[in-house]
């Protein structure tokens, strides 16, 4: 995707919904995929007015507190019981995950 | 016996400390209220009838036996966004349909500990991602004011079982208004407190930066009840703040004592005009003004201020949160817990058909507007830009902060709607506009009832405190209560007697 300003033109394309579905790794179909193109143009609509705020010279704010993350002593626990948090996992065997054949 | 679901949590302590009745006879008081009336609300997915049972006749024991927890064997239930041990967690979705939580929340945790009895888990917009709880894979929510209206959400099934009478208070979660917008819609008092205030250890993630637990009560004190036991640092919560711990009901009884005729003396309201735009609903601009006159009566003064255009700022929101969501909900993958689709031909095929069989149909959206705004390309311009805005967002509140104490504004533009409005996304997120702001600077707010409409719904009036100033809001909100009497009117369902 090439970079792209906010414009006055918010409207998504089905197949860039399709190409983000991919990131996403959901699987839309052609018809949905029209369906959120023009609900989330109508979105990206409401962002226009982000356009219009002066932010020059306004660093960008992720963590609200913005002091520095308390970290807890790096000692190792032995706590985690694995049998247990395998217990929800769709399917396990001796302790390890399985998943599709992956390599031939 | 038959009206103790209409008891404060006040009166419901002092009634088992009194032995007026037992934590197993105030129990089975609400298992039966649920059993015969929640078929006509939905606002349980899960029941914990049985442990609850167990719990409240350990509680009586212990009680017997001089234990003096003040919460001991005071019933209420969790939204289904926090981890139970032992205990279904769908958060709402299908994609969690089968997750039989391995580990508890902190608050969760907390919330034991202090002694309470969990009567179940609480039904929620998918993912926390809504405001009318339509989103849910377990079914809509009916509003117990109005079977024909939206509780409001994503806490939905937590307003409405407070509101049903089926619980005295529980727990909630505010990403952009979640706990607030439901307590109006649903005439109950609910707090978001300051962000990093409440852990988020096993809470399940929407939008990290902006989430926050919080309670709803009937009252501002019901809240602070519940509040108590969720606050705190948690190392298991890098996010989670060490700061001074009060004690809320303390708090507001120290404020009760000094009170007199004008307990609002010096007490400085800003009031934005930005609150009160386009959009606002009539009745329910009549109600908040009729509220913000009481508190000048009551020696309040009323200042005005300026904040972020709430259209700057629901743009923000509707930027940042998506994209924190698109990160967060990859970890749904089919592979370790939840929904796994059928027969998958390879990993890829795994993933995909999993994720979108799993999540519902909002979920998706803002899966895919987060994706895309972190996408290559297109990150600086929506995603960084919405970032230094925020930051503007906090500049805006410092500075009106300045010259008053809370902010009050409306909590929603309407009351709660009909259930069949079928509303675009663009114009259902325009329903959060008051709610937003608060979570993208973090601050603590609370939505208290101020009235009824003609077609007798709840109104609700928001106010913002500074930053860890609950105590601050819960007080405020308190003395308030005890001058009027919006918070003791009940819902059509509170009042039927089963």
């Amino acid at each position: 995707m090439s970079q792209q300003p906010l414009t006055s033109d918010s409207n998504v394309s089905r197949e860039e919904i399709l190409e983000v579905a991919n990131l996403a790794r959901l699987g839309v179909d052609e018809n949905t995929a029209s369906s959120y193109a023009d609900d989330i143009s109508k979105v990206l609509t409401l962002m226009e007015t982000l356009g219009n705020v002066d932010t020059e010279g306004v660093k960008p704010l992720s963590n609200i507190h913005e002091v520095c993350q308390e970290l807890r002593a790096d000692v190792a626990k032995h706590d985690i019981n694995r049998e247990r948090n395998q217990s929800v996992a769709p399917a396990v065997e001796d302790g390890l995950y399985l998943v599709p054949q992956v390599i031939e | 016996m038959s009206e103790l679901h209409l008891l404060s949590t006040q009166q419901l302590i002092a009634g088992l400390q009194d032995k007026q009745f037992s934590s197993l006879e105030l129990t089975d008081h609400y298992i039966k209220r649920i059993d015969a009336l929640d078929g006509k609300i939905n606002s349980f997915i899960t029941h914990t009838s049985e442990t609850a049972r167990a719990q409240a006749q350990a509680a009586d024991e212990m009680r017997a036996q001089g234990d003096k927890r003040r919460l001991l064997g005071v019933p209420m239930a969790h939204k289904d966004i926090f981890c139970t041990q032992g205990v279904l967690t769908t958060c709402g979705s299908k994609m969690l349909h089968n997750f039989v939580s391995p580990y508890n929340a902190t608050i969760v945790s907390n919330i034991d500990k202090a002694g309470m009895i969990s009567l179940g888990k609480l039904n929620m917009d998918e993912f926390a991602m809504g405001s009318d709880n339509s989103s849910s894979y377990y079914g809509t929510v009916q509003n117990p004011w109005n079977l024909e209206r939206v509780p409001g959400g994503s806490s939905g099934g937590s307003a409405a079982a407070v509101a049903a009478g089926f619980v005295p208070v529980a727990t909630g979660s505010d990403t952009g208004g979640s706990i607030r917008q439901p307590a109006s819609f649903c005439g109950l008092t609910g707090i978001k407190p300051t962000y990093g205030r409440v852990s988020r250890f096993g809470m399940i993630a929407y939008a990290s930066s902006l989430d926050q637990a919080g309670s709803m009560g009937r009252s501002a004190k019901d809240c602070a009840y519940l509040l108590q036991p969720m606050i705190g640092h948690d190392p298991r919560d890098a996010t989670s703040i060490k700061y001074d711990m009060p004690d809320y009901v303390q708090d507001i009884n120290d404020a009760e004592a000094a009170a007199g005729d004008k307990p609002f003396d010096g007490l400085r309201i800003g009031v934005a005009k930005e609150y009160f735009s386009k959009g606002l609903d009539a009745e329910v601009e009549t109600a908040v003004r009729a509220a913000l006159k009481k508190y000048e009566e009551l020696g309040a003064t009323i200042v005005e201020v300026n904040i972020t255009d709430p259209e700057i700022t629901l743009a923000t929101y509707y930027m940042l949160a998506p994209a924190e969501a698109s990160s967060n909900l990859s970890r749904f993958d089919g592979v370790r817990f939840g929904y796994r689709c059928e027969n998958p031909t390879d990993l890829v095929d795994l993933y995909t058909r999993s994720r979108s069989e799993g999540f519902g149909p909002e979920v998706q959206r803002r899966i895919l507007t987060g994706t895309y705004a972190l996408s290559a390309g297109y990150f600086d311009a929506y995603y960084t830009k919405a970032q230094r805005i925020r930051r503007l967002i906090v500049k805006d509140f410092d500075e009106a902060f300045a010259d008053c104490d809370v902010i009050a504004s409306p909590t929603s533009p309407t009351p709660a709607y009909k259930l069949s409005e079928d509303l675009d996304p663009a114009t259902m997120y325009l329903g959060d506009v008051y709610t937003i702001a608060v979570n993208l600077a973090g601050l603590p707010a609370l939505s208290q009832p101020v009235g009824l409409t003609s077609d007798g719904l709840p109104v609700g009036l928001q106010l913002i405190g500074q930053y860890w100033q609950e105590s601050k809001l819960l007080s405020t909100a308190h003395l308030f209560q005890q001058h009027t009497d919006h918070h003791l009117q009940s819902s059509a369902i509170a009042k039927k007697a089963v």
